[in-house]
């Protein structure tokens, strides 16, 4: 059963279509991959699936439900959580923190019971430490919670941007350049943590990619765009083969 | 009819003195991305150095303006020297406190040379000026004010627009890195706004003292406030929107006086300006700024 | 958990610094060191420490430039005085009416913070400073004009002073009671203020902010600080969260406002203009933001420094101003900054531990 199934979703900036015609199907526990020369409309398609932008045209859904028109607030809470290409951690708070505010929407108490310090309060933020912990580990992270975000190394903001999206509980996650401006080392590592992502915490995952390497190596299937239109969709190795995503890439042959 | 006549005509005057002063902190703010709140100070100490030329020493008109321009101009560069430069790249509240403590200075200052006790202000306009006819009676400083305003508009919209100075000063609004890296003097091209901005304090100062002749410490604060507001309300950054902002407030304020309450004149002001900016929320002339994702 | 105690650490300090600090003024006082005016700046003190740190929940945590914030204390100062004025002869007893008197200055408070945060919260930047600037000066220039009454017919309110004289002409004088006099404000609101009561205040305001700010809450709204685009993404509802911030700075500043109005003889709307909020502002800015423990300390600092300098006569300001200007200047000179982490020896221990760790730690 697909999990995200878009249909037609388009979106225009006064005359000009950013993203014209856009339809992918994207399996549960997937690993799918949208990739595209600069300019081709990636990132938008992300800010119409988390309702930043509102569609012009077509629609998108979640697990069938149809979530067109909703603000990003909720559709965060219908389950679909994201990265950023430049990333936006809260920079002034700490790493742990920072996953917290993810993780808040599972916190259940009261403005008068935080205050007060009675009832569920003592309870919830003990829970969501230890969890924030675990999912802190998972990223390798945990040594560093007290940190402030932006003190940490550039790679690890990006897998903490991770980190604090996967605190939101959701269904599917969508990752906007995780490995730029990552160094091989660290981007292998990367790949290693999303497979792991992905198989234990049973995660549906969309990612915009530039580098190859990584996108052959982990996603399933992909989808290519280009000047806001699909260009080619299916399984990985047809789809970097297909000769006008090469054309796409490195220009007509002479 | 012939009195509603001359309430928009004192409300065009007032406001054309707030425009004045809006286009002060609207140039400063376009170029140095700050509030300068100093700037209803400098107005009040540009007051106090016309007042000296032409009480105490009985200068002629025209030096006492000239005087009281160029010292606002060199107080307004060295402020900007002094105080703001050193924190061009700290947040914005940090040069907004800094700008405050400024205003308390110049206060201060204008205390202890000037004393508490307001000083009342001679009319630079002759009393022949005024236009009496059976329909409406236009006093000497209304016509001189809006004339004047008038004037100086237009001559700052083509300095902007055709110097090469303002052609820097509106690269450096757009991008202070890139307009550097174009070879623009940052440094000189935000001097230069502030040395604008303060001789057109003095003028100001001229004009509101000529019209309202009371001239306290505090003299500033309140038009420097409202001016603030006009400045915003047009879309700060802007300077035909410092026009139309200053002149729809000084409308708004003098009608206001007029029909509804005298008291509660400021409150209607205030009012105005918040709904227009629900309305619009980046003022009348404001360019919509929007985040990329 | 270690990072659990860092965070109450902090405030367990922050409350022992506010302890020590009254129980040495309360010796002051006690022990006859203190004059009568002395014990009514006291009070004051406690107004602006509640002022300032609940500003800077707005200013500091949620990160939005408020200009109006002694509107608010206005609001609080002046229902919390109409309140007590009103109910002087049904409620006698003091210590029931007082702190009735400033929850109801807090609530009133907090519904024109909430009222005027449904718009100025869609704002950004410069746009809700000069709005709530705005509004400060609305509530001030209205709160000014009003004048309210009662006589054995009822109750009278207007905001035109020919309908306050006529009134006075027509109304009953036997059993006419002036509550709002136009600009002369209220008198007579019973002094029930004092140093204790100020202190006890100010610690439930502490309770409260420092608690909010180190909960699920607090952090929702620094996330929105930092980055309002994320938190949107995070699930967080932003809007929703700075009204939170709002509305608890606003209900605070209301009850230091009627605080504070319980501690004069003669309240008057001109004294709650801009130049009070700016002021307020400029303690939470030295302050340091962010850290309510900063702001208190600079609170203290800048409000006795001006009644300390008084020998300095009319030089008093104008050092104070220089002072400010030199502070700013300073704190934000690498070469100054990098002087003081050279003799401070807080920095020297961080500076080692530091470099063990560099050390140790390399992989």
């Amino acid at each position: 059963m697909a999990i995200l199934e878009t249909n037609g979703l388009g979106i225009q900036f006064g005359g000009l279509k950013a993203v014209d015609e856009f339809s992918i199907k994207v399996e549960k526990g997937q690993l799918y991959g949208l990739i595209g020369p600069n300019g081709a409309g990636k990132t938008t398609v992300f800010n119409l699936i988390t309702g930043v932008y509102k569609p012009t045209s077509g629609t998108f859904s979640l697990g069938g439900e149809i979530l067109n028109g909703l603000n990003p607030v909720q559709i965060n809470r219908k389950g679909i959580a994201r990265t950023f290409q430049n990333i936006r951690l809260f920079s002034k708070m700490t790493v742990l923190d920072n996953v917290k505010v993810g993780y808040a929407s599972s916190i259940k108490y009261s403005m008068a019971e935080s205050i007060l310090r009675i009832g569920r309060y003592s309870k919830e933020e003990k829970n969501a430490n230890e969890r924030c912990m675990e999912l802190l580990k998972v990223f390798d992270l945990d040594k560093e919670a007290s940190m402030l975000a932006s003190n940490l190394p550039y790679g690890k903001q990006r897998k903490l941007e991770i980190a604090r999206a996967m605190a939101t509980g959701p269904k599917l996650l969508l990752l906007d350049e995780p490995a730029a401006g990552m160094n091989p080392n660290e981007t292998a590592e990367l790949m290693n943590t999303i497979r792991f992502v992905r198989d234990n915490f049973d995660m549906t995952i969309l990612l915009i990619e530039h580098d190859m390497k990584l996108v052959a190596g982990i996603c399933e299937e992909l989808t290519v765009l280009n000047f806001g239109q699909v260009l080619s969709q299916g399984e990985t190795s047809k789809v970097l083969n297909d000769p006008k995503v090469i054309t796409a890439y490195l220009g007509e042959d002479e | 009819m012939s009195s509603f006549l001359s309430y928009v005509l004192s409300g065009i005057s007032l406001g054309s003195i707030y425009a004045l002063i809006a286009l002060g902190y609207t140039m400063v703010y376009g170029i140095a991305k700050m509030l300068n709140f100093a700037h209803g100070d400098v107005i009040m100490i540009g007051g106090y150095i016309v007042y000296t030329a032409l009480s105490t020493y009985h200068f002629p008109v025209w030096i006492s303006i000239i005087s009281g321009m160029l010292s606002c101009i060199i107080i307004g560069v060295v402020i900007e020297k002094v105080a703001y430069k050193p924190l061009r790249n700290t947040s914005p509240l940090t040069v907004l406190i800094t700008a405050i403590g400024v205003s308390y200075l110049l206060q201060n200052i204008a205390l202890l040379i000037f004393g508490s006790a307001a000083k009342s202000f001679t009319s630079v306009v002759p009393k022949e000026w005024t236009i009496k006819t059976s329909f409406v009676t236009i006093s000497g400083e209304t016509i001189v004010t809006i004339v004047v305003t008038v004037i100086i508009m237009i001559a700052l919209t083509l300095f902007v627009n055709k110097t090469k100075t303002g052609k820097a000063m509106r690269a450096v609004s757009e991008d202070k890195g890139a307009a550097q890296l174009m070879g623009i003097n940052v440094n000189k091209t935000i001097s230069i706004t502030f040395a604008i901005g303060s001789g057109l304090a003095a003028v100001a100062a001229v004009l509101l003292c000529s019209t309202y002749p009371l001239l306290s410490p505090y003299t500033g604060a309140m038009p420097g406030i409202k001016a603030f507001t006009a400045a915003v309300f047009g879309g700060i950054g802007s300077i035909p929107g410092a026009m139309i902002g200053g002149i729809v407030l000084g409308l708004i304020e003098c009608l206001s006086k007029a029909y509804i309450s005298s008291q509660l004149s400021d409150a209607i002001v205030f009012a105005v300006l918040i709904i227009i900016l629900l309305v619009k929320p980046t003022g009348l002339l404001g360019k919509k700024i929007n985040e990329k994702v | 958990m270690k990072i659990k105690n860092k965070a109450f650490r902090d405030k367990l300090t922050t409350f022992i610094l506010v302890i020590v600090l009254f129980a040495f003024a309360q010796t002051m006082v006690a022990c006859g060191f203190a004059s009568r005016k002395f014990e009514g700046l006291l009070v004051n003190l406690c107004v602006y420490i509640i002022l300032a740190t609940s500003l800077n929940l707005v200013v500091g945590i949620s990160g939005e430039l408020s200009l109006g914030h002694a509107g608010f204390m206005c609001i609080g100062a002046f229902s919390g005085s109409v309140f007590s004025l009103a109910l002087q002869n049904t409620i006698t007893i003091w210590w029931i009416r007082f702190p009735l008197a400033l929850i109801v200055g807090g609530i009133m408070a907090a519904v024109f913070g909430f009222l005027i945060g449904i718009p100025v919260l869609r704002l950004r930047g410069d746009y809700l400073a000069i709005v709530t600037l705005a509004f400060g000066e609305i509530i001030k220039n209205v709160l000014n004009n009003i004048y309210l009454a009662y006589d054995k017919n009822g109750i009278f309110i207007t905001l035109s002073t020919e309908n306050s004289a006529q009134y006075k002409i027509n109304s009953d004088a036997a059993t006419r009671v002036e509550i709002i006099k136009g600009a002369q404000g209220i008198t007579g609101t019973p002094k029930d203020s004092n140093f204790i009561i100020g202190f006890i205040v100010l610690m439930i305001a502490l309770f409260i902010l420092l608690n909010l700010v180190d909960s699920k809450i607090g952090r929702n709204i620094e996330a929105s600080r930092d980055n309002r685009i994320a938190a949107e993404a995070m699930g967080v509802n932003v809007t929703r969260t700075k009204m939170i911030a709002f509305v608890t700075a606003s209900f605070l500043a209301g009850v230091a406002g009627a605080l504070y109005s319980h501690n004069l003889s003669v309240l008057q709307a001109t004294k709650f203009d801009y130049n009070l909020s700016i002021l307020i502002l400029v303690y939470v800015v030295l302050g340091g933001m962010n850290k309510m423990r900063g702001v208190i300390i600079s609170t203290i600092i800048l409000y006795a420094l001006p009644e300390y300098m008084r020998f300095l006569d009319k030089y008093r300001m104008l050092l104070y101003a220089i002072v400010l200007i030199l502070m700013m200047l300073l704190n934000n000179n690498a070469r100054f900054k990098a002087f003081l982490a050279k003799i401070s020896p807080k920095k020297a221990i961080e500076r080692a531990r530091d470099k063990k760790a560099a050390e140790g730690g390399d992989r």
